[in-house]
Order: structure tokens, then C-alpha cells, then sequence
């Protein structure tokens, strides 16, 4: 193998001027991901950065890659045929809650269910920023928008439910507000092999600001967020001093050395298991009951769309008695006139 | 046999198999083309079937036909009316007998002849004592009771023993042919050859419609057609559908390009997704989407990374798959999409054929976003107008829509192979790396240069927003827009300077030009040949590219006083001239019933206007 330079952040920046608001989340996910790339030890031309429609699918304009803008809600099928098409390039999806929940939901339950090797990042602002402020497939019930003004009457979406139920194999979650845990889990997800979906919690800092404000602020962060690694106690808190345990099919939150609680009862996170139920209980909590899961909830390794693919065409490529046009063309019933 | 009944020699002979949708019919029509094959026969074949894998039995709607073409002579389509009618069932009788000339032969089944039967095809009266059939030289064969008789001692079952109903009538058929047993006896041996059983009995019934033919002396006529002498070298039957996919797999190894196809089943056009999964060993990515979108996407993805790209469809595909033409166009990706027509609009006429789509695939885009247009006009030239479609998608950065349609698709005729160091040579422009790239430069014919990922140094980006010309960054400039919406316009016809000129037949100028595109060529040519002149003079002409037009074609329309656009839709090719070259005049001449033209119904309708005046 020859030697693969040694790419600095400033290698994946653009000439393009960045065209998001100022304050807008997706600076800080951008910055991220740019941070990430040189760690990959991949050559630059094999990335490839795919994008629908939304504020956040600007952004292979500005990543000094191979990218591709396509139409709203289509990046996941654009993204499979440039996969399928070279299985040795690195391909990147990028995408909105608008995006890939509502005009692209089909879209997205397949890719997943195929397990294609992509790296999914959704940019989950619950709200449609590009189009000034409409309710999204992940808007909370009840909330007042431009096209809700007396509240939405919609039972929101959580991605990572879906994942779960179309049988996603990678699915985490991160918060903008985080740079060093967003660098953490975008290595993960480009690791590992398969559809890796990464929810953001980003922040549209003009139409829906701080949406996610009580679970990412610095404040509250400790006890709203709980960061799961594999293979590690399910704790939280300033002090690590709650966990998670399961009472029946539920998960709990406990202090540890409260009501009879001790350390042996917590909880370990295991994100290869290859049955979902854990991840999927683990995608569902939320305020105020239960901190919200950040971290890869779950990376289950198995064969990937692309892989099968090429496997079948050597396969039967190894067993093939027609091996060019000429040959298909003159085989089976033919007749001398 | 020699001397027992009356042996003629014919040019061309329709005949057409019809019956329950399970009856097998579709297999008695290729088991009798492929002997007329064998024999150095032309033809041609039409499939006629419901849109449901089995509609209610023994009812009108449920009927299955298979039209087959022979001749000693060229032929052209699947023929008007038949010769010859094998009708399994009243329903399949009472719905084909409108298509039977006058005289023709009917080969019947008497057992399924019964009041129940009646009741299903909501048929009041026997056709077979009410006189209707006089006139018709009819053959009545118990051919149920025949096949149970025959087969009593095998212990096969009765479901499995009416399923060879349709060997008796090949036995029949046969017969009346003067063809030798054996050949149709190899055909069911390679047919069932995983099960030797199965075979058995075929070959079996097979026989004893034979012998019926023979021993019971029913017909008094037998044909005989001799092989077509024009056509020399290696052929074989083959559908449209089959031809477009390796039309399609052609081009790939030609232009040394990877193939991806995106697609989603749809009737008519599925076949050429399942040909094409068959041939993995040539390097063949078939990805089946989630839906239509996702299937054109895909491709374009492929396409960006570098794959000669296709997805295939049909009209509501092609309506779901619009917005993601634009994003081809805007995007200026090599890209074919194939849309085997039917009936519309809606799910309209799922098993059917029409000419419906040309203006969608024209027009059917927002913004302006123009796309070359190329029809195919029989099963054969589906290889040829597919293998060109990849080579101008290729050669002009362009996605390329092909019109092909169930007439077309599911038809059959005799191709001849192709020499593969033949065909032309398709050389797309590939960015080298490291070499100073923008995606948006062009040569002299407005094409841009195609950079793949992985390539070092050629990275870039498209998209679907308005791009700066020549350096491709996200442009709203008002003055690049109008520059880069003419230069897509160019590009596109430009293409005219690639294809071959339009071609006349019969006078190359005078009172009046026949015109026809894609499908309706066969029939239309034939129409022609067969009309009496009447000391007019007349040419026909067919086109095959829509968009561009060929660039003598208002050449051509300048030497004739009257241009008569015959296509199966409302007017919608005649309309496209129209705008393109308005200083003519355009008669019409128009089916819309989603059946392919008949020659005596055009025939008719040349007389009338060369009547005129």
C-alpha cells in the first residue's frame, strides 16, 4: 500500500464562502466533520459528500471534497448508486430532519434496512430552516410555527426509533454544542461498516432556537445527556453517581446507594448486540423521566449491500460460461438463415 | 399425408393462440414462431394479455393471446387480422373473432363449449350452432376429452393433464404447417427438460393432435411458407425488452464502463431489469429501489461516480422520475432512461400499447431542461436505439430518453447478431488526474468533461442548484442563467450534427409525405408498400430521433404538399413539428384505442387523402 498523506483540517475546507447564519449549528458540525476526515487515513479523492435539500445539504459546497447537491429528500438514493458504483469510495450523506423524515423517509428506512456503507449524519433542528420556519416530521406536539400558529396536532418522528425498526446497524446520537464528542462519534460511524446514521441535535438559531437547549446547555448537560461507550456502566451525572437500570421492560433512572441500588445493578452498554430491543428502549428515553442518550447506542457488524453485491458478482463470475456479449449473444437458440 | 388434402403455398400467414390466461398460450406462440424461425421463416409476434396474472377464468376479460407473423416474404409487424384463430374457450373466441378474415380458420376446442362456460363469458347463444361461424372454416376438436383420454394410464392428475391442452392444438398446428413432428417434439423436451415426466406427456399430446389432424382428415387445406430469402446470416427471436438490456450491456463493455441500472419493476418495462440481472457475470449492477425516485437517483449517482447509468420504466414511472431528470440535465450526467410505453393516463392500460409519452419525455420537466429524445420502431432495432442512446448520453454528457413501448417491448422478431468490433466506438471525455478541472468547461460541442470520484485532483461539485459556468460554483447571476440555460439548449442540438440524416422511401418529393415515428414504422411501411398510388407521388418516412430532429428534416418536408402524421396518440408528434417547423401543414391521423395500427386500417385512410382533389 503506498502512503496516504497526512491530511490537515485545512485540507477538506472550500473556497466556498459558508452562507449559514451566523450562531447556526451546522458551523460546528462542519468543523467537525472537516477534523474528522484527516483522521480516517483515507485519500482525499475517495470522499465523497452527498446532500438533499435543507440548509444542511449546502454542506458539500463546503467541504474541499468530491460532492454532490442533489434534490430534496433524494441523498440516500443519489448516495447508494455513487456507493454501489465504487464501493471504494468513502461516502458521506448529509441531511435534515425535513430532508430525510418527511419528503425522504422512504429513502432513508431502505438504505438502513439495506445496511449500504455510508456515513449518515441528520441534522435534526426539528424544524424546516430553509423554507423560514414551517413544523417538521420531528417538531414536538403542540408547537407554534408558521404553519402550526395554534400548535402542531403531529406526533413527531424520533429518528433513532426508525432506524431501529428498519433494522439500522449504526445509529448514535450527538449534540453541536459538543465538538470533541461530535469528532468521537463521526470517527465511530466512519469505522464502522454499514449505514451509519449519527443524529445531531443542532441548533437553527433563527427559527427554532434552542430547541435542544435542555439537554445540550452546559449546565444541565450532566444530568440531561448521558454519554453510552461500549462496554462501559450506563452513568450520569456530574459525579457519575446515577445509572441506568432495567425495571421490567423499562429503563429507569437510579442513584447508585439509593434505594438499595449499588453498582452491580447498573447497567452495561453493549452496542454490538445483534438483537435492537436494548438500543431501541435506549433511543426512546427522554426529558424529563430520562436523560437523553448521546454516544453510539448501537453498531452491530454485518455483511453491507455493497459488499454482497460485489461478492455475488464474483461468485458468479467464477461460474460463468458467458463472459462477454459476443458470447451471450451467440448462445442458446439461434438460427442460420 | 402427401396426397390427403390440399397443400398451398402462402407468403405471409397471421395466426393467433388464444385463451384462458394460464392456458399456455404464450408458450404455443413461441414454440410456433420458433419452428417458423428454424425454418427460415421472418416474423414477427405480438403477446395480447390482461393486466392480472390470472383474471376470472373462462371470462372475456380474462383472455390470453399470441399473435405470430410468418413469411416467406419480409415482415414488418404481428399482422392485422388472423388467418388462423385457435380459440381454447367461448370467451376467447367471442372477444378474437372481430380479428379473423373473412374465411380464415378456427380451431375450437368443443369441450369447453358448455352452458357454464357460456354464463362466464356472458355469451347467450353457441357460437358454434348459431351460424355465427359461417363463413369460417371451423375445426372442432374435443381436445379436453382428447388429452384425459390419452393420458388416463399415466396417473397424472386432471389439472396437470388440461395443462397440455395447448400440445394438441401445437399437434394441430403442426399438421396444417407440414412441418416435421420432431422439431416441435425438441422444443417441449428442452421446455421441460427438468421434468422428464412432464415432457413425456406433452410429447404425448402433442402426437395425438397430430394424428387427429391427420387420421380424421379436418382440414382440407395445409400450408406451406417458404423461407424469407432477404434475410442471410445468424438470427434469433427475441423481444424488445431483451434487445434494449443488451443493447444497454453493448454499449457497457464497448465504452469499457462499469453498467449500473436503478430501477423499479413496472409492467411493461420489468423485463429488461430482470435481463439484465441475469448477466451479473458481465459486470452488471442491478439495483432494484424502493420506489421510481429512488431508481433514477441512484443511477445519477452511479453516473456521477463514474458507471454508464440506467434506469428503465414506464409512463407513471417516468412522471414520478421527472424531478430527478432535471437534476441529470442541470447536472450534465451521462444518464439513459428507457420508458417502455403503455396506456395512459393514471395506471391506465398496464398490458397495452400507445405512443402516449412523447410530450412527457419532451416536456415533462420544470424549468427549461431540454433532453435528446430517441424511439426505437421494432424488436430488433431496440439493440441499436439503446446501444446509441448510451452512446450519445456518453459522448454529450447528457441524459438520453429512450421511447420503446409493450408493443415493442414484448414483441418479438428476427435479429440478426450483431458483430461486437462492428459496433461504434463510444469514447466519453474522462478528466485525467491532476489536471486543472472545472466542471463546467466545454469543447466545441458544449460537452463537459466527466471526473470520477477517486480520480486525484479532479474534485469537485454539482448539484442541482444553477451553477457558474466554466468553474461550476453555485451561481444566481442572472446573465450566467441565460448563458447556461442556451448552452444546455445547444448542447442538446448539437447532437444533430452526430445522427444520421432522415431518410425517404418510395418518391423523394410530391403530393404527399406518410410520417411516422418509433413503433408505427412496420405497420405504417407496410400500409404503404400496399396502397395504389394512383399516379400521385408519395414517400414514407420514419423517425427514430425526436430530439433533436434530424437536421435535413424540414428539407424534407419543404418538397411535399401534404405531410400525414400517423401515431397512436392524439396528435402529439404532429404537434412537435408543429412548433419545431411551423410553415408547414400537418394532417393527422390518429389511434387512441391502445392497440397497435393495422395496415388496412392505414391503407384506408392513404386512399382517402390521395383520393382528395
Amino acid at each position: 500500500m503506498t502512503d496516504i498523506k497526512q491530511y490537515t483540517r485545512k485540507d477538506f475546507v472550500s473556497d466556498q464562502e459558508v452562507k449559514w447564519c451566523a450562531g447556526c449549528g451546522d458551523f460546528s458540525i462542519l468543523a467537525a466533520v472537516q477534523s474528522t476526515l484527516p483522521e480516517l487515513g483515507i485519500p482525499k479523492e475517495k470522499f465523497v459528500f452527498v446532500s438533499g435539500i435543507g440548509c444542511s445539504s449546502r454542506f458539500p459546497y463546503y467541504v474541499d471534497t468530491y460532492g454532490f447537491h442533489g434534490i430534496h429528500g433524494r441523498a440516500a438514493a443519489i448516495a447508494s448508486g455513487v456507493k454501489m458504483a465504487n464501493p471504494d469510495l468513502s461516502v458521506w450523506l448529509m441531511s435534515g430532519d425535513g430532508d430525510s423524515m418527511a419528503i425522504g423517509g422512504n429513502h432513508f428506512i431502505h438504505i438502513l434496512r439495506r445496511n449500504m456503507d455510508v456515513n449518515y449524519i441528520l441534522f435534526n433542528n426539528q424544524i424546516y430552516g430553509l423554507t423560514k420556519g414551517q413544523y417538521s416530521p420531528t417538531t414536538p406536539l403542540g408547537q407554534k410555527t408558521k404553519t402550526s400558529p395554534f400548535g402542531t396536532i403531529e406526533h413527531p418522528f424520533k429518528p433513532g426509533e426508525l432506524a431501529m425498526g428498519a433494522e439500522g446497524t449504526f445509529y448514535a446520537r450527538a449534540a453541536d454544542t459538543d465538538p470533541k464528542q461530535m469528532k468521537e462519534i463521526f470517527i465511530e460511524a466512519a469505522t464502522h461498516k454499514g449505514a451509519s446514521l449519527v443524529e445531531v441535535l443542532q441548533n437553527c438559531v433563527i427559527f427554532n432556537n434552542k430547541t435542544h437547549n435542555d439537554i445540550t446547555n452546559k449546565i444541565t448537560r450532566a444530568d440531561h445527556q448521558i454519554y453510552l461507550k461500549h462496554g462501559e456502566k450506563m452513568l450520569f451525572g456530574k459525579d457519575k453517581e446515577k445509572g441506568l437500570v432495567l425495571d421490567g421492560i423499562t429503563i429507569k433512572a437510579v442513584t447508585i446507594g439509593e434505594d438499595g441500588y449499588t453498582m452491580d445493578d447498573i447497567l452495561v452498554h453493549d452496542a454490538h448486540c445483534k438483537d435492537n430491543t436494548m438500543a431501541f428502549l435506549l433511543t426512546r428515553m427522554s426529558l424529563p423521566e430520562l436523560p437523553v442518550a448521546v454516544g453510539v447506542l448501537r453498531a452491530y457488524k454485518t455483511h453491507t449491500y455493497d459488499e454482497l453485491m460485489e461478492l455475488q458478482i464474483s461468485e458468479v463470475k467464477g461460474k460463468a460460461k458467458i463472459n462477454n456479449m459476443t458470447d451471450l449473444m451467440n448462445s442458446g437458440n439461434t438460427f442460420e438463415l | 399425408m402427401a396426397t390427403k388434402n390440399n397443400k398451398i403455398e402462402v407468403d405471409r400467414i397471421v395466426i393467433k393462440f388464444a385463451g384462458d390466461s394460464g392456458d399456455g398460450m404464450q408458450l404455443s406462440g413461441s414454440q410456433f414462431s420458433d419452428a417458423a424461425a428454424t425454418l427460415g421463416n421472418d416474423l414477427a409476434t405480438f403477446p395480447d394479455f390482461p393486466s392480472e396474472i390470472r383474471a376470472p377464468q373462462g371470462t372475456v376479460a380474462g383472455v390470453s393471446g399470441f399473435q405470430v407473423h410468418i413469411g416467406h416474404s419480409d415482415i414488418h409487424t404481428s399482422g392485422d387480422n388472423a388467418d388462423v384463430l385457435v380459440a381454447l374457450n367461448p370467451a376467447a373466441l367471442e372477444y378474437n373473432l372481430k380479428n379473423v378474415k373473412p374465411g380464415g380458420t378456427i380451431v375450437v376446442d368443443t369441450d369447453s363449449f358448455t352452458e357454464k362456460a357460456f354464463k362466464k363469458a356472458k355469451i347467450t347463444n353457441n357460437r358454434l350452432e348459431d351460424g355465427t361461424l359461417d363463413g369460417f372454416i371451423v375445426i372442432k376438436a374435443p381436445v379436453t376429452t382428447q388429452c384425459r383420454l390419452t393420458l388416463k394410464e399415466t396417473g397424472l392428475d386432471s389439472k396437470t393433464i388440461d395443462k397440455t391442452r395447448n400440445q394438441f392444438i401445437a399437434g394441430i398446428i403442426t399438421y396444417m404447417f407440414n412441418r416435421d413432428i420432431k422439431m416441435s417434439e425438441e422444443f417441449i423436451n428442452t421446455k421441460f427438460a427438468k421434468k422428464p415426466s412432464i415432457a413425456e406427456a406433452n410429447v404425448s399430446i402433442l402426437r395425438a393432435g397430430y394424428n387427429f389432424a391427420d387420421t380424421l382428415e379436418i382440414l382440407a387445406t395445409t400450408y406451406i411458407v417458404n423461407p424469407n430469402e432477404h434475410k442471410k446470416g445468424k438470427f434469433r427471436n427475441i423481444t424488445g425488452n431483451t434487445l434494449t438490456a443488451w443493447g444497454l450491456m453493448a454499449a457497457a463493455e464497448k465504452s469499457g464502463l462499469n453498467f449500473f441500472i436503478g430501477s423499479y419493476p413496472i409492467t411493461p418495462a420489468t423485463d429488461i431489469l430482470s435481463e439484465l440481472a441475469k448477466h451479473k457475470s458481465l459486470n452488471i449492477k442491478t439495483f432494484q429501489a424502493e420506489d421510481e425516485i429512488a431508481g433514477i437517483n441512484s443511477a445519477i449517482g452511479a453516473s456521477f461516480s463514474g458507471n454508464l447509468a440506467v434506469t428503465t420504466t414506464s409512463g407513471p414511472g417516468l412522471s414520478l422520475k421527472s424531478e430527478a431528470l432535471g437534476l441529470a440535465c442541470i447536472t450534465e450526467l451521462p444518464l439513459v432512461i428507457v420508458n417502455v410505453m403503455r396506456g395512459g393516463p393514471s395506471t391506465g392500460l398496464p398490458t397495452k400499447t400507445e405512443q402516449t409519452d412523447l410530450l412527457q419525455a419532451l416536456w415533462g420537466r420544470n424549468g427549461e431542461a431540454p433532453i435528446p429524445v430517441i424511439a426505437a420502431s421494432n424488436p430488433a432495432d431496440c439493440f441499436d436505439y439503446a446501444y446509441t442512446a448510451c452512446k450519445i448520453a456518453l459522448e454529450h454528457m447528457t441524459p438520453v430518453i429512450l421511447l420503446s413501448d409493450s408493443y415493442l417491448g414484448n414483441g418479438s422478431g428476427l435479429w440478426k447478431i450483431p458483430n461486437m468490433d462492428e459496433m461504434p466506438s463510444i469514447t466519453p471525455k474522462i478528466a485525467k488526474p491532476n489536471t486543472d478541472y472545472h466542471p463546467y468547461d466545454r469543447d466545441e460541442n458544449f460537452v463537459r468533461t466527466w471526473a470520477h470520484p477517486g480520480t486525484e485532483g479532479t474534485h469537485h461539485r454539482v448539484g442541482g442548484l444553477e451553477k457558474q459556468d466554466g468553474d461550476g460554483s453555485v451561481s444566481h447571476d442572472p446573465d450566467n442563467h441565460a448563458t447556461m440555460t442556451e448552452l444546455r439548449a445547444n448542447k442538446v442540438a448539437k447532437i444533430a450534427d452526430f445522427i444520421p440524416k432522415q431518410e425517404v422511401v418510395g418518391d423523394q418529393e410530391g403530393d404527399l409525405l406518410i410520417v411516422g415515428w418509433g413503433s408505427s414504422h412496420g405497420a405504417i411501411y407496410d400500409a404503404f408498400m400496399e396502397t395504389d398510388r394512383n399516379g400521385k407521388k408519395v414517400g414514407c418516412t420514419n423517425f427514430n430521433y425526436i430530439l433533436p430532429l434530424p437536421s435535413n428534416t424540414e428539407e424534407i418536408f419543404k418538397k411535399y404538399k401534404k405531410i400525414l402524421v400517423c401515431e397512436l396518440n392524439s396528435g402529439q408528434f404532429a404537434n412537435h413539428l408543429r412548433y419545431t417547423f411551423p410553415d408547414h401543414n400537418y394532417e393527422k391521423f390518429n389511434k387512441i384505442e391502445a392497440q397497435p395500427f393495422m395496415v388496412s386500417e392505414l391503407k384506408e385512410k392513404f386512399n382517402e387523402i390521395l383520393e382528395d382533389k
